[in-house]
């Protein structure tokens, strides 16, 4: 059992690599912009689907209101960038650690409560947000801020000629996020997360700081998604406030995760390689006349994957992988 | 307004009591409710007086249908079953966003003229404007109806027990689907009800569903999941916590007042007003 698990753990870390560098390798060839640009998407959400998933999937908080930790990250990059002239670089690290640390301050009333109340919690906290960020005059108010473009530079994070600099650092992202996850999967914060999500009170009795665990989930998963928020600030260099932290991109960021696999190192990897092109496509194909069926189509594709494959589509690997052994 | 905060509320808090299941479209189904009642009165001149009792009937069968084509499935998951019903209504929301949008455009809407638009009622001085007192008397009367209609009746005695256990009420015979079915019908017609007057004082849009569904989530957890009476409760706390607030903030603010009390009041007391552990 050990063996194998240590096993499976150095083949996951080796097919990582292996499709890092091939995804590496793919702007080589692939030159146009539309399909390089839901490339980044995908990779961006794959990214801030795994690091959603580090605090509701494996420690089974499930948290509804990540947009807020995302648009942390925008703003505080976008803010510091425009009225004080800091690099985004510094903007990245300023917004994680501030996310962090409100993900635990927030942490410490919400872990009290259960289910649907800290579901509910979390939308409610991140609604306030929005709400206070739309009335912020300063901040640009409910317009937002449009980000004047500077010229080409790795310093303010600003390529104007070629989208090449945002896909390598999407990729360096959803590297980081999957192999934080697996990193965490074989530490002591991930035997306790995944005892948390099953059964808190026996994890308690049984010596798991099940309070601190849950801290330290929200910590990490807030980190990371807020620097998710500060890429896509840079990226496409105009936010406001739904857009970045609505209740709806909350949603967005779990959906990979769901629909590839809750609580797995490879769901939301597989869910936002799946969701985020068909999301661009039917957006660009049928969706540009505005009226709505493109809407339809994907709220029918929720429907059924989560009807048909409540485990998500991971299930379908590793039931076949059952099958042949 | 308290009162039909909590006439919303009140549904999803049926729902959720039956069969913890929150309702991730019950925003959708308002919106739904609102159009109805805007489309008997510009085509057949219906006032949303009488159109009330229809759309509620409407709602009624979508909640039913809706339980019995996602809802039923989505509880027979094995794995992750919060999310995937999560999901499976918060899905369907989506669709029915995108179905009023191809049908209905995403123009702004209201029903001009109605027989209570507009006007105001002094009571004991204080003027209130006829279409909310109106929505006020029907959200009591409807609190009623459904207390003496689970209190009163074999199907809501059904209804309770289903609540209850539902494994040991499949031995005496009754069909847990049919009393499930039932009680998605008796939300969806409460929030029908709850449209049809709203239809008369807000804009009817495709997205006007979601600020309410927000402030309904709330409500109920504020009262207690699974709590009606509290959910009726919680309906109040909101309307007086809304008025308070638009006193002292912002209009753009107003609801931040409800959430803070929300959490407020969770965090004290993590099972909410009314609620039961």
């Amino acid at each position: 059992m050990d063996k194998s698990f240590t096993e499976r753990r150095r083949r996951d870390l080796l097919v990582a690599a292996c499709l890092a560098v091939a995804a590496a390798l793919v702007p080589l060839f692939v030159k146009n912009p539309n399909i390089q640009n839901i490339m980044i998407l995908t990779l961006m959400f794959g990214a801030l689907s795994q690091s959603w998933n580090i605090l509701s999937g494996y420690c089974g908080q499930i948290s509804l209101g990540h947009a807020l930790y995302f648009g942390l990250g925008a703003y505080t990059t976008t803010l510091l960038f425009m009225k004080f002239g800091v690099p985004p670089w510094f903007g990245m690290l300023a917004g994680g650690v501030i996310s962090a640390l409100i993900a635990m301050a927030l942490g410490y009333p919400c872990f009290r409560l259960g289910g649907h109340y800290f579901a509910i919690a979390t939308i409610v906290i991140a609604e306030i947000g929005l709400l206070l960020i739309q009335n912020w005059e300063w901040a640009g108010a409910a317009l937002g801020i449009e980000m004047p473009v500077r010229g080409d530079s790795w310093l303010k994070f600003q390529f104007a000629r070629s989208k090449l600099p945002y896909f390598y650092f999407a990729l360096a992202l959803a590297c980081v996020a999957w192999f934080v996850t697996w990193w965490l999967e074989d530490s002591k914060w991930g035997y306790w997360w995944r005892a948390v999500k099953d059964n808190p009170d026996a994890a308690q009795s049984l010596g798991v700081v099940v309070f601190d665990s849950k801290m330290g989930a929200a910590a990490v998963s807030a980190f990371l998604v807020s620097v998710g928020g500060s890429f896509y600030a840079m990226y496409v260099s105009y936010i406001d406030p739904v857009s970045v932290m609505g209740f709806q991109f909350s949603l967005l960021m779990a959906l990979p995760a769901v629909l590839g696999g809750i609580g797995t190192l490879w769901g939301p990897l597989l869910g936002a390689v799946i969701l985020i092109p068909l999301t661009e496509l039917t957006r660009s194909y049928i969706g540009g006349s505005g009226r709505g069926v493109d809407l339809i189509v994907y709220g029918m594709l929720i429907i059924l994957i989560a009807l048909a494959r409540p485990e998500g589509l991971i299930g379908l690997f590793s039931r076949r992988k059952e099958a042949t052994r | 307004m308290g009162l039909l905060y909590g006439l919303i509320a009140v549904g999803l808090a049926l729902i959720f009591g039956l069969m913890d299941v929150v309702n991730f479209a019950h925003g959708e189904f308002l919106m739904l409710a609102m159009y109805v009642t805007f489309f008997l009165f510009t085509f057949f001149a219906i006032d949303p007086l009488l159109s009330a009792p229809l759309a509620a009937a409407a709602l009624f069968v979508l909640g039913a249908a809706v339980y019995l084509v996602i809802v039923r499935f989505a509880m027979r998951a094995k794995a992750n079953v919060g999310m995937v019903q999560i999901f499976a209504t918060f899905g369907l929301a989506i669709v029915m966003r995108g179905l009023a949008q191809l049908f209905f455009t995403a123009d702004y809407r209201s029903v001009p003229n109605s027989w209570l638009g507009g006007k105001t009622v002094s009571v004991v001085g204080i003027f209130l404007p006829q279409p909310q007192l109106f929505g006020a008397l029907v959200a009591i009367a409807a609190f009623g109806g459904l207390y003496l209609f689970i209190n009163r009746t074999d199907f809501g005695r059904a209804l309770e027990a289903t609540r209850e256990d539902p494994g040991a009420v499949a031995l005496v015979g009754i069909d847990k689907n049919r009393v499930f079915a039932l009680g998605w019908g008796i939300g969806g017609a409460l929030v029908g009800l709850a449209g049809a007057i709203m239809a008369t004082f807000f804009y009817i849009y495709p997205d006007v569903g979601a600020s309410f569904a927000l402030i309904a989530y709330v409500t109920v957890a504020l009262g207690g999941f699974g709590s009606v009476f509290g959910a009726f409760a919680g309906g109040i706390v909101v309307g007086l916590v809304e008025a308070t607030t638009a006193l002292v903030l912002p209009p753009s603010l107003k609801s931040v007042g409800i959430y803070a009390v929300y959490l407020l009041v969770v965090f004290i007391r993590p099972r909410g007003l009314f609620g039961s552990m």
